[in-house]
């Protein structure tokens, strides 16, 4: 019984919604570039960069806005990078996101310790972190005031550009260009859509969330960088997007789902179990619903031909 | 009559005489990515240093300096070898199953469970620990298999979370389990002294483990392109839907191959833990799984390459340890190396133009031959 205090205590819904932020924008990143047509399994290598990044022009500059914009243009930057080695130098895409991502995990701590002889973590600076913003208004609402009020400005940023990003792939000419390269390239080619120019698009776009992903880690999640600090939450975006059908608000929906298992096991040190097995929460959820969701894709097609065999069969 | 057989003649030459160019500019392209990974590193290496010249003396030539300094490298080639091996097999069937390297560290950590508690005599023991290792590394590797043909789930996302499980797994049996109370540090009891592989050089920890990489190399070589059923898995490596098309059991083929590929990389840490060690004090995981990719990719997923490769990687490693002990240089920087080879070779088009240029040139050199 006691477990169940846990969830009617608005701190824990508190921090799902902040839990939640970072698989959020990489679960974007991740279904903006599955439906360009390219799987983005660099995204944890750029959240990786991308909260290094964060931190350092954050401490360089002395502004978070200014670590904001680097971590973003460093996602876009390895989205890009992706991108090229997949259309122009006929790369395997997983390959180069393995070099990618063994590439992030040794710079950022190569450049860690550069920056301040510590191999495990950037307190050695100073570096500023992005504001909360709270909403008076909300304050008059019981428990749900005290669940949203209050966030990280890109807790925000991350549910609104959910739903910026719904209206741009289903309502926009380039929303559409992009699905239909990512759909089958050949047709999108012979109706003079420029396959490669909207693939690496949609690629910045992937990128771009990635390393919203990453400076929210660093700059809101946390206020420094810590090695490791992503913890396969690329990865997890991956299965989220999946969950949720690669579409923007589906996923929005099965991230918050993630977020839930992470922040689970986070309250669940309280109480006297082994944390070992409290930390592999999150990944065992990944995998079941993971599986669960691509079985449910895998069988889509079986399932919409028995349809069509029944129809037929009624007529 | 002789310009009658001259001619069939002169075509096998061309075809033969084409591979040639491609497999010329295969190890030219690997070349160059090595050359040009060794000059980056060389340049970061000339920026932060005070001492540019001695550092790169360090981590160029550091490693033959002193017999230890060699068995060192070779030490470390050991695991690489067994991992980069793993990573061949698996990635021979296009599936990126990455379990490898949790398998590597799960492993170690069996092979002290089994010698902490083993009844029988040494030698079995060992053999016991080994195998344990292989089983425990091939079960891990069939988990991601099975999600992915059973569900459609890609195999390497299941993979790495699957690691992640492994390591806290590994870290509660170390905390909980085998761990020493009377040690300080955090570290298991030691195992009995004679669960250990024999070292047969002098002045180094160069153990027999050596040996049976070598066994399992020339194993894998012979199972990958001496065996049926080598040829059927790089058949559907190549091209699954020909290979289902020709009646390949393609299903069956890629899983077989996701487990005993694996289970080679358990074999491996079980060796590492027996060869190298007397107790388990791995926090984390050492990762030679991660570095079994760039040995596979370098190698091009060819077991007879593969401890070439390792043996570069473990140069290179050990080189960047030196560096770091005397300039405060951080070993990371090979990483970055590795991550710039995979990409110079992942990436088929570097080049290409080149070589199609010369294979032009030499299909015309001979029909104008012919045509005389």
């Amino acid at each position: 019984m006691e477990l169940f205090s846990i969830f009617l205590n608005p701190g824990f819904w508190f921090s799902l919604i902040r839990s939640s932020t970072p698989l959020i924008f990489a679960g974007m990143a991740a279904l903006i570039a599955s439906r360009s047509g390219i799987t983005n399994m660099a995204i944890e290598g750029s959240m990786t960069l991308g909260a290094l990044a964060a931190v350092v022009a954050s401490w360089y500059f002395q502004n978070a806005w200014l670590g904001l914009l680097a971590a973003v243009l460093v996602g876009i930057t390895i989205a890009l990078f992706l991108a090229y080695f997949k259309l122009k130098m006929m790369a395997d895409e997983i390959l180069v996101a393995i070099a990618l991502n063994l590439f992030a995990t040794g710079a950022s701590i190569f450049i860690l310790f550069l920056l301040t002889g510590d191999k495990s973590n950037s307190s050695a600076l100073n570096s500023l972190v992005l504001p909360t913003v709270s909403f008076a208004f909300l304050n008059n609402i019981p428990f749900i005031g005290q669940v949203i009020n209050g966030q990280n400005i890109l807790v925000y940023v991350a549910f609104i550009s959910t739903f910026i990003l719904n209206y741009f792939l289903f309502k926009t000419p380039m929303g559409l260009r992009i699905r239909s390269v990512g759909g089958n390239e050949h047709a999108a080619e012979s109706v003079g859509v420029y396959v490669h120019k909207t693939k690496y698009i949609g690629l910045a776009i992937s990128g771009m969330f990635a390393g919203l992903g990453g400076a929210f880690m660093s700059l809101g999640y946390m206020s420094l960088f810590t090695r490791g600090m992503v913890a396969g939450r690329g990865f997890i975006a991956i299965a989220a997007a999946n969950v949720g059908g690669r579409s923007p608000i589906p996923t929005m929906f099965s991230a918050m789902l993630f977020g839930f298992f992470d922040n689970l096991g986070n309250n669940l040190q309280q109480f006297k179990v082994i944390n070992e097995f409290v930390f592999m929460i999150p990944y065992i959820a990944t995998i079941i619903m993971f599986a669960f969701s691509s079985y449910r894709r895998m069988t889509e097609k079986k399932r919409l031909n028995k349809k069509i065999l029944a129809s037929q069969k009624a007529e | 009559m002789t310009w009658f057989k001259k001619k069939p003649d002169a075509k096998r030459d061309v075809i033969k005489e084409i591979s040639n160019i491609e497999k010329r500019f295969e190890v030219f392209r690997i070349g160059i990515a090595l050359l040009i990974s060794m000059v980056l590193i060389i340049l970061v290496i000339a920026l932060i240093s005070d001492d540019p010249l001695g550092a790169i003396r360090e981590l160029l030539l550091g490693p033959l300096q002193s017999l230890r300094r060699i068995g060192n490298v070779i030490e470390l080639m050991i695991p690489l070898t067994f991992t980069g091996l793993a990573i061949t097999m698996v990635f021979k069937t296009n599936r990126f199953n990455l379990a490898a390297e949790g398998a590597f560290y799960m492993a170690t950590m069996v092979a002290v469970l089994v010698a902490l508690n083993s009844p029988f005599p040494p030698v079995i023991t060992i053999i016991l620990g080994l195998l344990a290792g292989f089983i425990v590394g091939g079960l891990l590797g069939l988990i991601p298999a099975l999600i992915n043909l059973k569900f459609g789930a890609n195999e390497l996302v299941v993979s790495l979370m699957q690691n992640y499980i492994v390591a806290f797994f590994v870290q509660y049996l170390l905390n909980y389990v085998v761990r020493d109370p009377n040690s300080y540090a955090i570290q298991s009891y030691a195992l009995p002294e004679s669960v250990s592989l024999f070292r047969f050089i002098p002045g180094t920890r160069i153990h027999v483990g050596l040996i049976l990489m070598a066994v399992v190399v020339v194993v894998a070589y012979i199972i990958l392109y001496r065996t049926k059923w080598g040829y059927v898995l790089r058949v559907t490596g190549l091209n699954e839907k020909f290979a289902k098309y020709s009646g390949v059991k393609v299903a069956f083929v890629i899983i077989i191959a996701q487990v005993l590929g694996t289970a080679i990389a358990g074999l491996g840490g079980a060796v590492e833990m027996y060869g190298i060690y007397n107790t388990f004090k791995f926090a984390a995981s050492p990762g030679y799984g991660w570095d079994g990719i760039i040995v596979a990719t370098l190698a091009k997923l060819n077991p007879a390459f593969v401890p070439l490769a390792a043996l570069f990687i473990a140069y290179i490693r050990v080189g960047a340890d030196i560096l770091n002990r005397s300039t405060n240089i951080p070993p990371e920087i090979v990483s970055i190396v590795q991550a710039i080879i995979i990409l110079f070779i992942a990436a088929k088009a570097f080049m290409k133009a080149a070589k199609e240029k010369k294979i032009v040139e030499k299909s015309r050199e001979v029909a104008s031959e012919g045509a005389n």
